[in-house]
């Protein structure tokens, strides 16, 4: 211990005759560790947001939308021809064993006016499931249920950026607003979703019964038509069970021949989730393996200012031996130094990181997560750089004879 | 009573390129206790290779050295580390202080790697600077003191482990003959006072004078050594200055 804090000092004061190059070494690993924060930071910003996003879209989530048509050889996007029916909806909760709810929907945006306040959002005509499904729950207020649906009446759920907007501080509950010149009671207000993966702000919605917007809100081109049907299923692992089964079943309730195009689209929503979230690893992975190579450089900068300081001390090191100085008294002297010079930098680079972090984020808007694993994992690295390259000019300086070191000038 | 130094057929080969330089062809003498020796010879004489060789430095191609009984042949660079350490005091022609450091710091080193307890090194570097007449100086940095102080603090440095031998290559080269007097006063009064050996490599016939026996090198061997009955004495007066 005693030698430690003797090589501590003697390192300490070897650095400080040469304050400028010490503090230039030591910029290396500053800017190899701040930056290995950062980019880690963002990364794992990126995929705590994509986690969070998956989350609140609900689970097991599977999609289908109304067909694409084809007219005079020009292809529409998918849900622009109505093929999808409440009954189709029923079929597949009814038939399909690997579906645990299913919630058809159809939805337009349209103009909302309470007092003299209005606001243009998406209303979706549902069934009281969707809330299971999106696991979406209703903080204050109720729900509307399958009497609503079934007796087509007008009640609304609001979204948490519809009631800022229209309400200010009111409690919207009980109140009337009305959807396009349709007066509607507020029975439940939603919980906060955020945006989607897509920058969607999922809180500015309304829900209401699926009947009253089929009959009220956006009129039917034959009985019973939907847009979308939401569907859940029951384990992640029945996901393609259920999205087989869903197109099957689809197929024969509408009647589409073998070799046929459907006239209807599944999507598997979580499956698409877990693609970004692939993406948003590779991507962290890629700006952590960048950072880590500008720490690797700032350690190279060591090794050579390292080799350069056990040359110039050539003569004090043949001093220390003919005085007797073991050879590991003389490499536990170097390598404290290029040790302490990693790890001030570490810290000093730690500093920097998180400031830049919140700098970034600040700036960009990107979400940032820092994390104090990968805190003391860049300073660990930063240590291990001071040793890795510290080592060979250590020794170097170890195996000197002390005949030549003395005698050097 | 057995020597301190005990030398028999040393003898120090160096190659250089093809060509073979025999340093020393076999060197025989001792040294015992409470001796002051000066190692005399023109330069190229052997007189530093032995010195090295003696030092612990450097290791004899033939022959047999004996440090109190000691023979370093077959020892690791770490062992002779460690008798450098505890055995030997050197002290060079140019000084070798370590820059930038303080006297006490300077001396206090040998205990350093004898892995000595810090304050037991301060009291015994304080002790070592008072002897050669540095007291009061223990701050000053090498920077700071004069050539003649400067030699001062490397012999405190060379005393403080109370080795068993001072080995002084050239200690007065680099100073003017007032204050080469002062440093042989050291030395006289160290080895009458404290009884410690020393073993001096001078090329000046009248710094060899203050010492009790004159050794001769030329060509790798020993041509002379004699006893030199009335050593040269400084005055204490002159000394204290």
């Amino acid at each position: 211990m005693t030698t430690f804090l003797a090589s501590l000092r003697i390192a300490l004061r070897a650095l400080m005759v040469n304050k400028m190059r010490s503090a230039l070494t030591m910029l290396g690993i500053i800017i190899g560790v701040s930056a290995v924060i950062a980019m880690i930071a963002v990364g794992s910003g990126a995929k705590a947001r994509i986690a969070e996003q998956i989350a609140s879209m609900g689970s097991n989530l599977l999609i289908v939308l109304s067909g694409s048509s084809t007219s005079g050889g020009m292809r529409w996007g998918s849900g622009t021809v109505p093929t999808l029916t409440v009954d189709d909806a029923k079929a597949i909760v009814s038939e399909v064993p690997a579906v645990k709810y299913v919630a058809p929907n159809l939805s337009g945006v349209a103009q909302v006016v309470y007092g003299n306040q209005n606001w243009s959002t998406n209303v979706n005509g549902t069934t009281p499931e969707v809330l299971d499904i999106r696991e979406w729950p209703v903080v204050s207020g109720r729900p509307f249920t399958q009497q609503d649906v079934e007796g087509a009446t007008k009640v609304a759920l609001l979204g948490k950026t519809v009631v800022e907007n229209l309400f200010g501080g009111i409690d919207p509950i009980g109140q009337i607003i009305r959807i396009k010149k349709v007066p509607f009671t507020v029975v439940g207000v939603l919980g906060s979703k955020g945006q989607t993966t897509f920058g969607q702000d999922q809180d500015d919605t309304i829900f209401v019964p699926l009947t009253t917007a089929q009959k009220r809100l956006f009129g039917m081109q034959f009985p019973g038509m939907v847009r979308v049907i939401a569907v859940q299923a029951k384990e992640p692992e029945l996901m393609r069970e259920a999205e087989d089964q869903i197109n099957a079943l689809l197929r024969q309730r509408h009647r589409i021949q073998s070799g046929q195009d459907n006239d209807f689209t599944v999507r598997n929503l979580t499956e698409l989730m877990a693609t970004a979230q692939q993406s948003a690893n590779v991507m962290s992975l890629l700006l952590g393996a960048i950072a880590s190579i500008s720490l690797v450089v700032g350690g190279i900068g060591i090794m050579n200012i390292m080799l350069v300081s056990v040359t110039e001390r050539t003569r004090e090191i043949g001093i220390r031996i003919a005085v007797g100085a073991k050879s590991k008294d003389i490499l536990l002297q170097f390598l404290i130094e290029s040790l302490v010079l990693s790890l001030i930098g570490g810290i000093l680079g730690i500093t920097i990181g998180i400031g830049g972090t919140y700098i970034l984020s600040s700036f960009t808007q990107w979400p940032t997560l820092l994390s104090v694993n990968a805190i003391f994992l860049a300073f660990f690295f930063a240590g291990s750089v001071g040793v890795f390259f510290g080592f060979y000019p250590a020794r170097k300086a170890s195996l000197l004879d002390p005949i030549e070191a003395l005698r050097y000038e | 009573m057995q020597p301190v130094i005990q030398v028999q057929d040393l003898v120090k080969v160096y190659k250089l390129g093809e060509v073979e330089v025999q340093a020393l062809r076999g060197v025989s003498l001792s040294i015992d206790r409470g001796e002051f020796v000066a190692i005399m010879g023109a330069s190229g004489s052997g007189k530093s290779t032995f010195m090295n060789i003696l030092g612990f430095l450097d290791r004899p191609t033939g022959g047999l050295y004996l440090l109190e009984g000691i023979d370093g042949k077959d020892l690791s660079r770490d062992e002779l580390a460690e008798i450098r350490n505890h055995k030997i005091g050197f002290v060079f022609q140019g000084f070798n202080l370590l820059k930038r450091t303080s006297a006490l710091e300077n001396v206090e080193l040998p205990l350093v790697y004898s892995k000595k307890h810090a304050s037991i090194r301060g009291e015994m570097a304080r002790k070592a600077l008072s002897q050669v007449g540095l007291g009061g100086r223990e701050h000053h940095h090498p920077s700071q003191l004069s050539g003649g102080e400067q030699q001062r603090v490397a012999i405190a440095r060379s005393l403080v482990n109370q080795p068993s031998i001072l080995l002084a290559d050239e200690p007065t080269g680099n100073l003017d003959s007032k204050t080469s007097v002062e440093i042989m006063a050291i030395f006289q009064r160290l080895n009458r006072e404290l009884g410690i050996t020393i073993v001096m490599i001078t090329h000046e016939q009248d710094i060899a004078s203050y010492a009790g026996r004159n050794i001769l090198f030329k060509d790798g061997s020993v041509v002379d050594d004699r006893r030199n009955p009335s050593p040269a004495s400084v005055s204490e007066s002159r000394q204290a200055s």
